[in-house]
């Protein structure tokens, strides 16, 4: 046999005489190459993937979106819902809500006000983001109206009341007497540049 | 470089050796050439990072800050995690896999000898551009080695693009290595090496080079993700922007927790081979061990939560993520078991490869133990982010990894240089790091379990001494590799003629080519019976 050096072909095993190969080295290597491409997709999949899971099972304190159904008041069971207005690091605005709590019955819609204010002398866009806590709560509580479902736009000195309704759902765990809903509000002037004519909240 | 062409050119030239000078080593294609330089690259890059660790045990000597800034302390424990990870370990296996595999199953190369050299090549580059980063204006890398979002992205030094670009050249080059060891034993194994035959270094690699293929890219997604949150304004990790954090870290964590199976799969391997030949009986129940490996394989693909107990994941996650984790203690006792049993009234002889190999059984054990302790969900609220979680790492990675590697490198010596190393210095160098090691690392599961949080640079009064035992320890640890450095040059430069086979117990077809190995081995396949 003319015995071949394996480092001058590309593809060694054309020339080695070893056992039959079970797949050719060039199908191998194409199929593993898909492999890398598929595993490289997966990683991106996972972005979708994970926040279908969180909304589906209320993980991290995620909420869905808007609300569309209502619910008959139960007028035997009273749940605190909490209130926190937090700024992310660099948002200027003065941001808080009008009360600290309510104290609601599931089923029943309910507003809070929130206040924002551009104390800035420029026009701002800001995105609030919601969270619930304890997490396993997120699923029950439903927004029909919520602030965060647009962005506000604040010109220099501007203030404005922005509302929340919400739904307590009848069918949250009793062993839940106690909920925070937390925004925390993140400048995105840049992402978004605001449009100098008026525009509200 | 003519010449070097040349002699690549005539294919049935088959007696040429290497070529000479420093092309030699930029063309070679030769997998006993290219896994040298992988080891000497990953030794490098060990005493790299194990300066790195020696400047945070320097600061962390005394409570309060003397020696480095704070901000650079937090460079230097990202990088010391990364340059040892992916610098260090993984090289290093990607060395004696080039190294040994050929030689275990027959093969005359490995089976894409010029992808070979350019995944060798590739970290040299990817390491300086890290590296380099040290010397920019903000600093290296310093959100730590799992570098979570938002510290790598909002809150990240500038260098971070040249960090996310190092990632990724080190990410090509791992998965074309793996596809390489892939290709190799499922192409050019010798008629009659049966899967089920090979030796278990060289199943441990092909199950790592599977793992490798699955999460690399996974990695290289994510740090696609980062760049494009911070150049192009898109918010994969950004709440602002309807992104998460979080989820930065589910992303991380798929390719993470394989990853540590990566670092120390390679290692099970090649104890699995030592520990039979001092023990002068066969390897005590191999199909196990197979069926073990990739039990432990399958079992990291469904446990990275594990890592995220305190980010708020619901009750069931914790539990499912809890008992999963828990789960992969058996195939891993099994292995334990089965190499108890091997040495169980073996005629047992010491000499350096079985002292790591021995050490590596019990103080892996340790570190796997504190893993589970780890996993129970409740308890890890008090441990996670202590110097506890810090132990057990260490404990798995130093003596799992790195003494698997050393016992590797003393247990083949013979057959790469022809001579055999001096066993008095080695047995020295195994019971100084042996020494240095547990005095750097078991003292650090006091402070945690105590409550001192891992990544600062100053701590409570309170954990002083343990503190400054550990930092004696770590010294001593780094200061005996530089020994070990110069026993492996005595022993390339000379000692005592190794025969084919220096290990009387041995088994394998790496033993039945001359001692040093040629330049070319099994050019005609041998026969496995």
């Amino acid at each position: 046999m003319m015995v071949c050096q394996p480092t001058s072909p590309w593809f060694a095993t054309q020339q080695v005489d070893v056992m039959a190969d079970p797949v050719p080295l060039k199908r191998l290597v194409t199929r593993l190459l898909i492999l890398v491409v598929a595993m490289f997709a997966f990683g991106f999949a996972l972005v979708p993937i994970y926040d279908v899971m969180c909304k589906a099972f209320g993980i991290n304190g995620k909420t869905a979106g808007q609300y569309e159904g209502s619910q008959v008041v139960d007028p035997s069971r009273q749940v605190r819902v909490q209130f926190l207005a937090t700024n992310a690091i660099d948002m200027v605005w003065e941001f808080r809500s009008k009360a600290d709590e309510l104290v609601v019955h599931p089923g029943a819609v309910n507003e809070m006000l929130f206040v924002a204010y551009n104390p800035s002398n420029k026009p701002m866009t800001a995105q609030a983001i919601p969270s619930i806590s304890p997490a396993e709560a997120a699923v029950y509580f439903h927004k029909t109206e919520c602030f965060c479902f647009t962005q506000q736009v604040l010109q220099p000195g501007e203030r404005i009341e922005m509302p929340v309704r919400f739904i307590v759902d009848r069918d949250m765990p009793k062993d839940v007497k106690h909920l925070t809903l937390a925004y925390t509000l993140f400048d995105i002037t840049a992402r978004q540049p605001p449009v100098a004519a008026h525009s509200g909240g | 470089m003519s010449a070097v062409i040349d002699d690549h050119g005539h294919a049935s030239d088959h007696a040429h050796g290497p070529a000479k000078g420093l092309m030699r080593w930029v063309l070679t294609t030769n997998h006993k050439d290219i896994g040298t330089m992988y080891l000497w690259f990953a030794f490098t890059m060990f005493l790299l990072g194990g300066s790195f660790a020696m400047v945070i045990r320097a600061e962390l000597f005394q409570p309060g800050l003397q020696i480095v800034e704070p901000a650079f302390f937090n460079q230097m424990t990202t990088m010391h995690g990364l340059i040892m990870v992916f610098g260090a370990v993984m090289p290093a296996f990607v060395g004696l896999a080039n190294w040994m595999i050929p030689l275990m199953i027959g093969a005359p190369d490995m089976a894409l000898p010029r992808m070979n050299n350019f995944s060798f090549w590739l970290l040299p580059a990817a390491f300086l551009l890290l590296v380099s980063t040290l010397f920019t204006p903000g600093g290296g890398p310093n959100f730590g080695w799992t570098f979570y979002a938002p510290l790598s992205t909002t809150y990240a030094p500038e260098s971070v693009t040249f960090f996310i670009f190092a990632i990724h050249l080190m990410g090509i080059s791992s998965i074309m290595g793996a596809i390489n060891v892939v290709a190799t034993i499922l192409n050019l194994r010798a008629p009659g090496m049966t899967l089920m035959k090979m030796p278990l270094f060289v199943w441990t690699w092909l199950i790592t080079a599977f793992l490798l293929i699955a999460v690399m890219p996974v990695l290289a997604g994510c740090v696609t993700m980062m760049l494009m949150d911070i150049h192009f304004g898109t918010s994969f990790f950004s709440a602002a922007g309807g992104g998460d954090p979080v989820l930065f870290q589910h992303v991380f964590w798929f390719f993470g927790h394989p990853e540590v199976y990566i670092m120390i799969l390679p290692a099970f391997g090649a104890v699995s081979s030592i520990i039979p030949t001092f023990s002068r009986k066969p390897l005590f129940g191999y199909t196990s061990m197979v069926y073990a490996t990739a039990s432990i394989a399958f079992l990291s693909f469904i446990v990275w939560a594990h890592h995220m107990f305190v980010v708020g994941i619901p009750l069931v996650g914790e539990l499912f993520f809890m008992y999963a984790t828990l789960l992969i203690a058996v195939p891993t006792g099994v292995k334990v078991f089965n190499w108890v049993s091997t040495m169980w009234q073996g005629s047992l002889t010491f000499e350096t490869p079985m002292l790591f190999a021995v050490a590596f059984v019990i103080l892996f054990t340790i570190g796997g133990f504190s893993g589970l302790m780890l996993a129970i969900a409740p308890a890890d609220f008090q441990y996670h982010d202590t110097y506890f979680v810090v132990a057990h790492f260490h404990y798995v990675l130093v003596p799992g990894a790195i003494f698997g590697i050393f016992a590797s490198a003393y247990y083949w010596l013979p057959k790469w240089t022809g001579h055999m190393y001096d066993e008095t210095l080695g047995k020295l160098h195994f019971w100084l790091s042996f020494v240095g090691m547990n005095m750097a690392f078991f003292p650090m599961h006091f402070v945690g379990l105590a409550g001192m949080p891992r990544r600062v640079p100053d701590y409570n009064l309170q954990f002083a001494d343990f503190n400054m035992v550990s930092s004696i320890g770590a010294f001593m640890f780094g200061a005996t590799q530089i020994f070990f450095l110069f026993i492996v040059i005595k022993c390339i430069r000379g000692g005592p003629p190794a025969p084919a086979k220096p290990w009387d117990g041995a088994e394998g077809l790496e033993w039945s080519v001359p001692s040093p190995a040629p330049y070319h081995t099994f050019t005609t396949p041998p026969e496995v019976k």
